[in-house]
């Protein structure tokens, strides 16, 4: 079975690639960076009305993928619970010399808590690793789309996309 | 009997728009819902809404319902909840029974009828047992109800409606063990389907439901593979053990009030099936008879709302309460936040089949109303 | 319990004052304004009736009161949509055979 977003619900890195917000392997790399797994030409552009730095371009017709300008990014992270879809996060290789950082949209209870150890999931939902939690926010301003900071091993930096939810 | 206006029945997002519209120019409105509370789905939405700043994206379902409610509230729109609307007789007499206990005519100038729209059934051996339902059922049960039907789901349909509520389903504490769809590519928007991916759910195309099992409840289902021709492929069966299926096999208009006031149809299956027709005002084939939302076809809230605008305006204009230079001004508006939301890769087919509705509207719909 | 206490997007509920209502003679809690089949299915009920021909237990089917697989018997009254009703202290309900039957006093 060919896979895509359109046959497993998720899209393939080739998929993803093509996307004007999705960074190129350098600039992953190269320190912490937004991601936006945003495909699909839907009319939608609360990422840009979120942006302080007018780094995010959907333009005139709300139905364009949106455009990340990495230069005038300065990852505060407003877009990532701004996106209706949580299409939005932010991940770091460089945050210290064994752990990368990833910072993702969460609405599920119960909040996993800073020193956690957590499971870090891939696009299927599939267990990368094991994480810790250094981060949780959320603020009444993200209308409770929390979001979660986890350190997790460099070597699975690509996969790791989100945590497994704590069945209550 | 009561004499208003303008009556609007249905107060959903479209007949929420419209009435206020309508009110807000001056127009005495009376608003009818057959429910105990109005606000039709838009109360169960708490996923926040895609669009534009203009059309409330990034605000979550139920809020957009309450800015509505508030909006009514503060012009006073005089509202009957709890009133079922039976029949329209000679295009402007509403039977209304109210309270499961008295009837009331309401002569109204004009009508809007905003009814929604109704989920769809798809049957197989079990599909009557306890524990099967529509995902709006089970949407209603955890958003509004706040009682989970069920711990282990399976949801068939993955359209936005089925991700959407599997979705929420995680978030309220369920377990859904996989999402079916029969075609051979997945129906809702890549980013609803992603988070429900990426929270471990498995999508399985070209699958469908063989049949349910269970006494006195659901507790497996065997699921089938599909071939081009969606047949069942013999030898793909597999079980799952289950407690909830959810249904989410698209919405059929309520169109009922529409034929029994003797408005003439259409039928687009994209959009849903039987449907009235309607020109670019939402005027219907009868005088002094509008339609507004998922009745018109179906789409969404976002949609509705501009729908609701677009009839009230209109039938304000019609009433004398708006002059028909600002009329075709602020018609043109939400014709243009319409075209907006009908466009990009899910929005194209929508646009086309309202276009051609709109179309056949205005050949058919010929005489002077002014 | 199937109650969702604790909703990531919906804040606390203020829930009605506890009520007792009775299902088939049993006692089970509500809270007032809750919709029948809401407490039911809170309480681990999940039939509402059986049908009239073939005895098949029937639950919720669209839970907005247009399908009438919910109905039970309230007070007396048969084919009253439970998920569309809300509960009262002391209400009575019962599982529905079939059409139902009036009690005495309705007749």
């Amino acid at each position: 079975m060919e896979y895509s977003l359109k046959t497993t619900g998720a899209p393939t890195l080739e998929e993803l690639h093509k996307s004007p917000a999705f960074p190129t392997h350098e600039q992953f790399l190269k320190g912490p960076v937004v991601v936006i797994e945003c495909i699909e030409e839907i009319p939608c552009n609360p990422c840009e009305a979120s942006c302080p730095k007018g780094a995010i371009t959907v333009g005139k017709s709300i139905t364009n993928l949106p455009k990340i300008d990495f230069e005038k990014c300065i990852v505060c992270g407003m877009c990532v619970s701004a996106c209706p879809g949580l299409a939005i996060y932010i991940k770091d290789y460089t945050y210290n010399d064994t752990k990368a950082s990833l910072s993702f949209p969460y609405e599920y209870y119960p909040l996993p808590n800073p020193g956690d150890i957590v499971e870090a999931v891939d696009r299927y939902g599939k267990y990368v690793c094991d994480a810790k939690v250094i981060k949780v926010r959320n603020p009444k301003s993200n209308d409770h789309t929390s979001v979660v900071t986890i350190e997790y091993p460099k070597d699975h930096f690509e996969e790791a996309i989100n945590i497994k939810r704590k069945i209550r | 009997m009561v004499e208003i206006e303008l009556a609007i029945v249905g107060a959903g997002p479209a007949g929420l728009s419209a009435a206020i519209e309508a009110r807000r120019a001056g127009a005495n409105v009376l608003l009818i819902d057959e429910n105990a509370r109005p606000g039709g789905q838009l109360f169960k939405q708490i996923h926040k809404f895609f669009g534009s700043k203009a059309h409330k994206a990034g605000i979550r379902g139920f809020n957009i319902g309450n800015e509505l409610l508030q909006e009514s509230e503060l012009l006073g729109i005089n509202t009957w909840l709890n009133g079922e609307v039976c029949g329209i007789e000679d295009g402007h007499n509403l039977w209304v029974v109210r309270d499961r206990s008295y009837s009331e005519i309401v002569k109204a100038k004009k009508i809007i009828i905003a009814t929604g729209a109704t989920e769809n059934a798809v049957t197989f051996p079990g599909w009557d047992l306890p524990g099967v339902m529509g995902a709006g059922a089970a949407q209603t049960m955890i958003n509004v109800n706040r009682v989970l039907p069920g711990k282990k789901i399976i949801m068939l349909g993955s359209g936005n409606v089925g991700v959407i509520v599997a979705y929420q389903l995680l978030q309220a504490g369920g377990e859904v063990v996989a999402i079916l769809e029969a075609a051979p590519k997945l129906g809702g928007y890549g980013v609803h389907t992603a988070k429900v991916s990426r929270a471990g759910v498995p999508f399985y195309v070209s699958h469908t439901i063989k049949q349910a099992f269970g006494t006195e409840h659901v507790e497996a289902v065997e699921i089938v593979e599909l071939d081009s021709a969606f047949r069942q492929i013999a030898g793909t069966e597999q079980i799952l053990e289950v407690d909830t299926v959810c249904l989410a096999t698209g919405l059929t208009p309520l169109t009922e009030l529409a034929w029994l006031a003797g408005c003439k149809f259409d039928f687009i299956p994209s959009l849903g099936g039987h449907l009235p027709i309607h020109d670019d005002k939402m005027h219907s084939t009868q005088p002094d008879i509008f339609i507004a939302g998922d009745i018109s076809g179906i789409e969404e809230a976002s949609t509705a709302m501009e729908e609701g605008r677009l009839a009230g305006i209109n039938a304000a204009a019609e009433l004398g309460y708006i002059s028909e230079e600002e009329a075709e001004v602020r018609s043109q508006e939400t014709r243009d936040s319409l075209n907006t939301l009908r466009s990009g890769y899910f929005g194209q087919k929508r646009r086309e089949s309202k276009d051609s509705m709109v179309q056949k509207g205005k050949e058919v719909i010929s005489w002077n109303i002014h | 319990m199937n109650r969702i206490l604790n909703h990531p997007i919906l804040e606390e509920k203020e829930q009605g004052k506890e009520v007792q209502i009775f299902v088939d003679d049993r006692p089970i809690i509500a809270y007032e304004g809750e919709m029948i089949a809401a407490a039911l299915i809170a309480n681990g009920i999940f039939i509402n009736r059986y049908t009239t021909h073939n005895h098949k237990p029937r639950g919720i089917y669209c839970a907005i009161g247009r399908c009438t697989d919910c109905i039970m018997t309230v007070d007396g009254v048969p084919n009253v949509r439970t998920c569309v009703t809300k509960v009262k202290e002391g209400m009575e309900i019962t599982t529905q055979q079939g059409m139902g039957v009036w009690s005495e006093e309705e007749q």
